[in-house]
């Protein structure tokens, strides 16, 4: 099955009128040395019956969250997404179309990129944003990357509290160009502070922060950028999205960026992608930020209209010297945060955050309180918390996959020192019922140990 | 006749129910977030009722152009038809509800997807392995031109620059900033294609590689890439594909026998999957044997035993560059996309991609100047400077084939050629489209001519007017101020 709708007659007299006699013809210039002879050594062409069989059958050797009662997060996370979502995503106006240069066409796209704008400074508390990079990972890289520009500096500090798979990602954005990724290191779950270091503040370009970090652990972020205050080390904040309804701004404390992963407003877990990154910052660092801006003009008429500006950041003009050389990004999956924001409004986000923080806190009270499971740290937490379990984490899989339950993840390969911790993830879909088959699980479990 | 933003809606009092009634013993528990760092102000965030919502975003999506809504030659983007059977088959609940993390003996069907995709795609390529992790195609150059730094660092020598064609697209040189090297262009002969003499001379100890689109923005392949690539492999360094003109070649020629290393492919391009209004997109990147133990962990395996695996066991690997392992979703389309095609179909779609390249190009020639005449691949660019002689410019041009119900052409790129407009039909339009393009653009021409005042004032029939693009880099409006 293809999709070209020529008919051979059309395609004859389209090549008569090239003077051309069959198609192969047109490939005269690639030389013989290089051309393929033999036919690629693909599958036979299937028709759409044989096409979504075979998918669903491929599909049916995954197990849907959807069966299962998970408790996986870890930067992936397994919120509701309201039916309004697909519908407007699915919009052929919306997903078929390419990058809006041409704005006149693409007045759709802009202004739900202006008002997503407008909703990540609002939750975020900053001046300006950008309308997305790849995902969380790569927009804590381009934080980095923008901040060295700036300041020239060429370390950077990132606390050891954010996603590993983050600090993974800097550390190859960066090795290229030898600047140093120094990992300002834990103590009892969050950064300790007391290793930001005046010398090492200086020497260095930015201090990344999670919030909250990646065993959900609330990081004393009123307490850490202020250190940075009188230097000139951008201070960024990794944050997630949804805990900012409870959460004060990272404004508040002086960041310079705010980055993170859109994933949470709207998008589906999807084995991890896509999801978005996105980016606000103060309004003096505009000309530094990569991606797309949106601004808001007027057509010739005097109409409001939205148009991509400061494009002169950008690869398209600037080449070698553009801030970065992002040009596709997520919008699609930009455009279902925009949807999701405004479906949920100002109240239900507020309501999913604070359902979140309550379900996670049932569920750590109750774990903690069998024996052979102790909590880890001492903080506070939005929806995601560590705990000590008395089993390995082969068996403590095997016992809680016969009940159809999935998760926690084991910290130790990322952290080796916290053997037999468990990373927990509560989302606003899990139910009491939910977590008490998991409490009593482990209950008896333990018991029988 | 501009919409209202969607936070001027009158807001409802309260929200609306979105959660389900919870047990007295989760409701009452507290929220105790120490007062330093809670939130006093709620964000200002719309309330309005679904209709209301779903209202806002209908009229939105009307003053959108997609491939759906009609013709969209822009160049270089292959604005191919997206296959509706992929968008359902992508959303099957087995492969949108899956978390990355979940055991390996869970997602099987994922890690097969992914492992028989890299398959695919290295025959289609000539490549030994892929990584399908980037997630678009500047993403891709970034994750190429971190194997070249890892592979000139273990020899000893990072090298300094990487050669550019002075034709190429925008992310290339952007990219080689970001991996740490210097951009050097290399001139393009009387021909569009790389002056080999110009190259000869860029060429020495200090060349970590050349960075090549082939066939190139101008749409011509260029027939003399086994010299240029052995030239930059005598030099020792190494030769990068950009994948985003692939879909002029498939099954005709693979990168591989070119002397390509390293190659990234954009599956939102060449393999059919939505561009989304500017992403997510996808960009794998493929590499030969010798290069392949630097690519991105995790690799997707296959064990004796049949079963896949996600293997982090790779000492050299350059390590990630997102998290996770890629745009999963767009990998699903593009898979489906190969299979209901095969390689016949394939062939089809880069013959006929080519031929309707062709057919517009020489119909079009008689009414302006076509920089380089010969037969082209799948795209070509013309140059409006006999418009321009009577004040018309090429965005006077793209503005005005909106009023024809055409998404305009790729316009001021590549930046060799004068006013350019650069043309890509792609092979799922008919006969009939083109023809009426054809007919658009010489009404165009001869309206040049005639009413120059029509063009420079268009569009007309499109909901808002030619928008002031200096004011809003001026203004500097970027969101909604609640007053």
């Amino acid at each position: 099955m293809d999709y070209t709708p020529h008919s051979n007659k059309e395609i004859k007299e389209m090549l008569s009128f090239l003077g051309i006699k069959f198609l192969k013809d047109l490939y005269n210039n690639i030389p013989d040395k290089i051309k393929q002879k033999k036919e690629l050594k693909l599958p036979e062409p299937l028709s759409e019956i044989e096409l979504l069989g075979r998918l669903k059958f491929i599909s049916k050797k995954n197990i849907s969250t959807d069966n299962r009662i998970s408790f996986l997060g870890a930067g992936n996370y397994d919120h509701f997404i309201p039916s309004v979502v697909n519908y407007i995503i699915s919009k052929p106006e919306f997903y078929t179309a390419y990058t809006p240069y041409q704005s006149e066409l693409s007045q759709g796209i802009l202004q739900s990129m202006f008002e997503y704008q407008t909703m990540m400074c609002e939750l975020t508390g900053m001046d300006i944003s950008n309308i997305s990079l790849y995902d969380g990972a790569t927009s804590v890289a381009e934080a980095a990357n923008m901040a060295i520009s700036i300041n020239k500096k060429k370390k950077i500090l990132i606390s050891e509290t954010i996603h590993p798979e983050y600090r993974q990602v800097l550390k190859t954005y960066m090795k290229p160009r030898k600047i140093e990724v120094f990992e300002i290191p834990m103590k009892e779950g969050i950064t300790d502070k007391g290793q930001i270091k005046e010398n090492l503040i200086d020497e260095s370009s930015c201090l990344i922060i999670p919030q909250p970090n990646f065993f959900g652990n609330l990081e004393p972020i009123d307490e850490i950028f202020p250190i940075l205050s009188g230097s000139n080390t951008l201070a960024i904040a990794c944050v997630n999205p949804l805990s900012l309804a409870l959460l004060k701004p990272p404004a508040d404390f002086g960041a310079d960026i705010v980055v993170g992963d859109g994933q949470i407003l709207g998008n589906p877990q999807s084995f991890g992608g896509p999801s978005f990154g996105f980016l606000t910052c103060k309004k003096k660092y505009l000309r530094k930020t990569p991606g797309r801006i949106v601004g808001q003009t007027v057509d010739s008429a005097g109409n409001i209209g939205y148009v991509l500006t400061l494009q002169t950041r950008e690869q398209h003009i600037r080449r070698e010297k553009a801030t970065s050389n992002i040009c596709s990004n997520q919008s699609l999956n930009v455009l279902a945060a925009c949807v999701y924001l405004s479906y949920v409004g100002r109240d239900g986000l507020y309501e999913i955050a604070e359902l979140c923080y309550r379900n996670a806190h049932y569920l750590f009270q109750k774990l903690v309180a069998i024996k052979g499971i102790n909590p880890t740290f001492n903080s506070k937490f939005f929806n995601e918390f560590v705990v000590y379990i008395d089993l390995d984490s082969t068996e403590l899989k095997k016992i809680l996959s016969k009940k159809g339950i999935l998760g926690p993840i084991c910290l130790e390969e990322w952290y080796p020192s916290l053997k037999k911790r468990y990373l927990f993830a509560v989302t606003e879909k899990r139910t009491k019922d939910e977590m008490d088959l998991l409490i009593d699980t482990l209950n008896k479990a333990l018991k029988v140990k | 006749m501009n919409d209202r933003l969607i936070f001027q809606i009158p807001y409802l009092e309260k929200g609306k129910q979105i959660l389900p009634t919870v047990p007295n013993e989760i409701s009452s528990i507290e929220i105790n977030i120490p007062d330093n760092l809670k939130r006093k102000k709620a964000p200002e965030l719309p309330q309005i009722s679904e209709p209301q919502l779903i209202r806002h975003y209908n009229k939105l999506s009307k003053k959108n152009f997609g491939v759906d809504t009609g013709f969209y030659p822009l160049g270089s983007c292959t604005m191919k038809y997206n296959p509706k059977i992929n968008e359902e088959i992508s959303r099957l609940e087995n492969f949108v509800n899956i978390h990355p993390y979940q055991d390996e003996e869970d997602i099987q069907g994922a890690l097969q997807l992914m492992y028989e995709l890299d398959v695919l795609l290295c025959e289609i390529t000539g490549m030994d392995k892929f990584t399908l992790q980037p997630s678009a195609g500047a993403h891709g150059e970034l994750t190429g031109l971190f194997i070249i730094d890892a592979y000139h660092r273990e020899k000893g020598n990072k090298r300094k620059n990487i050669i550019i064609p002075d034709s190429a697209h925008g992310t290339n040189p952007a990219s080689v900033t970001m991996a740490g090297y210097n951009a050097v262009a290399v001139d393009s002969d009387e021909n569009g294609k790389v002056d080999l003499k110009k190259l000869n001379e860029l060429l020495d100890k200090e060349t970590a590689g050349l960075m090549l689109t082939n066939p190139n923005t101008l749409g011509f392949f260029d027939e003399n890439i086994l010299k240029i690539s052995k030239m930059v492999h005598d030099v020792g360094g190494l030769v990068y594909y950009d994948g985003a003109n692939l879909n002029a070649i498939m099954t005709i020629s693979k990168p591989r026998d070119m002397g390509f290393d390293i190659v990234h492919l954009n599956l939102h391009k060449t393999f059919s999957t939505p561009h989304g209004g500017g992403g997510p997109g996808s960009g794998p990147i493929g590499v030969t044997k010798e290069l392949s133990k630097f690519l991105l962990i995790p690799t997707v395996e296959l064990n004796n035993k049949g079963r896949y695996y996600l293997n982090y066991d790779k000492k050299d690997s350059i390590g990630k560059v997102k998290a996770f392992y890629g745009n999963f979703n767009v990998l699903i389309k593009a898979y489906s996309y190969i299979l209901s095609l095969g390689a016949k179909g394939l062939k089809r779609a880069s013959q006929l991609a080519v031929l309707n390249a062709n057919y517009l190009k020489k119909h079009l020639s008689k009414y302006y100047h076509i920089p380089y005449p010969e037969i082209c691949m799948h795209e070509f660019v013309i140059s409006a400077i006999w418009q321009k002689e009577k004040g018309i410019r090429a965005l006077d041009i793209a503005k005005r084939l909106m009023d024809f119900g055409f998404h305009p052409p790729t316009i001021y790129f590549p930046l060799i050629i004068n006013e350019a407009i650069m043309i890509e039909p792609t092979e799922t339009e008919n006969k009939e489209t083109l023809d009426m393009f054809i007919k658009a653009m010489i009404q165009i021409a001869k309206e040049s001519d005639k009413n120059p005042e029509i063009l420079k004032s268009a569009p007309h029939k499109t909901q808002i007017k030619r928008l002031d693009e200096a004011k809003a880099a001026r203004d500097l409006i970027l969101k909604y101020e609640y007053k």
